[in-house]
């Protein structure tokens, strides 16, 4: 097998025992940055889980008489134009964020394995019509059809995950589509093949366990652009309802009225925004760089890896 | 190799975009047809509280269902849009035509009393584009030079700093920037931009510097994935043996560079841009929005607001054909530019 006439298409690693251990020691190792945005991951997953007890005060508390204040032992960021605790939105909002990125990101990837899954491992006219439809959709840019789509279905929680979800999941549904036409093409599915393996059988046992490295690719990659889809939407009003403290959502209305008398309100729920979405993209990029074959050693195919490492 | 290939290999690609154009046109439609009942029912009640209704002759949700066309069947519907099967009069006062994207023409603003919905994004498009266009170039500006910089610096503190600000400036939400860059200079110098907009005929400079903002901040974003871009094909090509024999003649690191090394390693970059394009549209509709810029993705903000949906297909459609159009042409422009690439 020393002449393979083509560098195979991503496959997951050979199976070892505890892969996943692995893979955190190669982080630690090679990727300081990948580690330390893995840390602020961390510490915003910790924040939305207990953001509750966190919060000096319930986000939505009102404080009349303390509206539009700057910062204070009371209040350390300051309060906005109902005297709410800014600090306490900005927790609530990191729920909010978390929450929207991890579930559109799941979301995600189960359309793009359904989508782009059956699509390879179907191929022919199916997988070409199936194609021509990602393309045209892959074509209309991402927030114009978010925009239209969510002020069709009206905003809210679950609108705003199942629209994210489905819409990244139809981009992503390429990648998980190349990988499954990379499997198809190795000696152990030719041979699942010939000895009779049922279809079933060869999805579950052959493809499936060999395309977790990009599924794992996408869930890590897409969280961050899940984030600051979500933020925008809301920002534009047509995310979550205004009642919900979203960091896109305080920077849109009631921020910007207020901005100039109370700068940080504009302030701080974009830097929180910044900053989410930098650690997981950081983190989404070192996992990407451990897990893609083909961009291992940095000696990638001119132009195919480029493309993936934007 | 040669011209001829390049020609079968054009055409065959105009050819194509054809049934892409026929699918994106059911796309566009269909998610409009997810419009449930509800919503006719909202945009009953908006037309009720508004005053922005004059072109109807009655409010109710009949006329609008007429309007829209959902009184026929979907498919009649999409024939109709598409200008296959004439479209009746809605006010009943003329004959049915054949108007749709066959014979050129997007349709009709639900509010725009008469006014087809070719001549209010005709008036916009130039805004739109001249932002775009701005801010593609500014992002290259800041992305080539930068990029290739850190290329040949590889691991030293410019590279980290280049690369470093690179991933913030993707992270950084541009209605964010777009908010700060508003808000601290009215705080510290009492100046803010504009809100009307300057024609670049009555004052070019005048109205440069209205864009300018805006496109930076646009362009900042392109800049980044444009910039990491460039890194990694110099890199690339820095590796290649052609680089390493112009090394061994002698020549100096400036003509390794220039000479040899750019040239292979913008091609890529070129497509780059284009698969930018969407991201550069949806920023372009925030931007527009909230420097109030009369531009198309503020017409589709509004649209969206007073939930006339003729025109945000309209805008859905002018948009992702653009994106596939220029796509092509950037495609074509790499036949021109790499001779080493191959069509089948």
């Amino acid at each position: 097998m020393s002449d393979l006439p083509r560098i195979p298409l991503p496959v997951g690693e050979p199976k070892r025992r505890n892969a996943a251990a692995i893979l955190l020691v190669r982080l630690w190792k090679e990727k300081p940055l990948g580690v330390a945005s893995g840390v602020i991951v961390l510490l915003l997953i910790v924040v939305a889980i207990f953001g509750d007890q966190l919060a000096p005060h319930p986000y939505y508390e009102m404080h009349l008489i303390d509206r539009l204040q700057g910062s204070s032992a009371q209040y350390l960021l300051g309060t906005d134009q109902m005297g709410r605790d800014l600090l306490s939105r900005l927790i609530a909002g990191a729920r909010i964020s978390v929450v929207v990125g991890l579930a559109a990101t799941t979301v995600n990837v189960v359309v793009a394995v359904l989508v782009g899954g059956v699509s390879g491992f179907v191929g022919g006219k199916y997988d070409i019509t199936v194609q021509r439809f990602v393309d045209a959709w892959m074509s209309i840019p991402t927030l114009l059809i978010l925009l239209t789509v969510m002020s069709i279905v009206g905003r809210g929680f679950f609108q705003i995950i199942a629209v994210l979800g489905i819409s990244g999941g139809i981009g992503g549904s390429r990648v998980v589509r190349s990988a499954v036409i990379g499997v198809k093409e190795n000696a152990y599915f030719q041979s699942a093949e010939a000895i009779g393996s049922s279809r079933w059988r060869t999805l579950i046992r052959h493809v499936l366990p060999n395309i977790v490295a990009p599924i794992i690719i996408i869930f890590s990659i897409n969280v961050g652009g899940v984030i600051m889809a979500e933020a925008s939407l809301s920002f534009l009003g047509y995310g979550l309802s205004v009642d919900i403290p979203s960091w896109g959502g305080m920077l849109s209305r009631e921020g910007r009225q207020y901005m100039e008398q109370a700068p940080w309100m504009a302030l701080w729920p974009g830097l929180c925004l910044t900053i989410a979405v930098y650690s997981f993209n950081m983190l989404g990029d070192a996992l990407r760089d451990l897990l893609d074959p083909r961009l291992r050693g940095g000696g990638g195919r001119l132009g195919v890896d480029a493309v993936t490492s934007v | 190799m040669g011209y001829k290939h390049v020609k079968t290999y054009l055409i065959r690609r105009l050819l194509l975009m054809i049934p892409s154009l026929f699918i994106l046109t059911i796309l566009v439609f269909s998610v409009v047809r997810l419009i449930p009942g509800d919503t006719v029912d909202a945009m009953v009640a908006q037309m009720e509280t508004g005053n922005n209704f004059r072109a109807a002759s009655g409010r109710d949700r009949e006329t609008l269902e007429r309007i829209m066309g959902l009184d026929v069947p979907a498919h009649v519907q999409y024939l109709r849009w598409i200008g296959v099967l004439p479209t009746p009069d809605w006010r009943l006062t003329g004959e049915s035509q054949f108007k749709g994207l066959l014979q050129g023409t997007l349709g009709e603003s639900l509010y725009g009393g008469g006014s087809t919905i070719d001549e209010i994004v005709g008036g916009r498009l130039p805004v739109t584009v001249q932002l775009g266009v701005l801010a593609i170039v500014i992002g290259l500006l800041i992305a080539l030079p930068v990029g290739v910089y850190s290329a040949i610096r590889q691991d030293t503190a410019a590279d980290y700093v280049g690369r470093t600000v690179a991933v913030i400036g993707l992270a950084t939400p541009n209605f964010w920037l777009a908010t700060m860059a508003l808000l601290y200079p009215a705080l510290w110098w009492g100046w803010s931009p504009p809100m009307e907009l300057i024609r670049f005929e009555e004052d070019p400079l005048g109205n440069l510097g209205m864009f300018l903002l805006p496109a930076l901040i646009l362009g900042t974003a392109l800049a980044a994935s444009t910039m990491r871009m460039t890194r990694t094909m110099m890199l690339e090509v820095l590796r290649q043996d052609y680089i390493r024999t112009a090394w061994s003649k002698g020549l100096r690191e400036r003509v390794v560079v220039m000479r040899h090394a750019i040239k292979n390693a913008f091609i890529p970059v070129v497509t780059l841009v284009g698969l930018q394009l969407p991201i550069l549209i949806g920023g372009s509709v925030i931007l527009e929005q909230i420097f109030a810029l009369p531009g198309l993705g503020r017409l589709f903000v509004r649209a969206i607001d007073s939930r006339d949906y003729p025109i945000v297909s309209a805008i859905n459609l002018i948009f992702a054909a653009a994106v596939l159009a220029i796509n092509l042409l950037i495609d074509m422009l790499y036949a021109f530019l790499d001779p080493r690439i191959r069509y089948q």
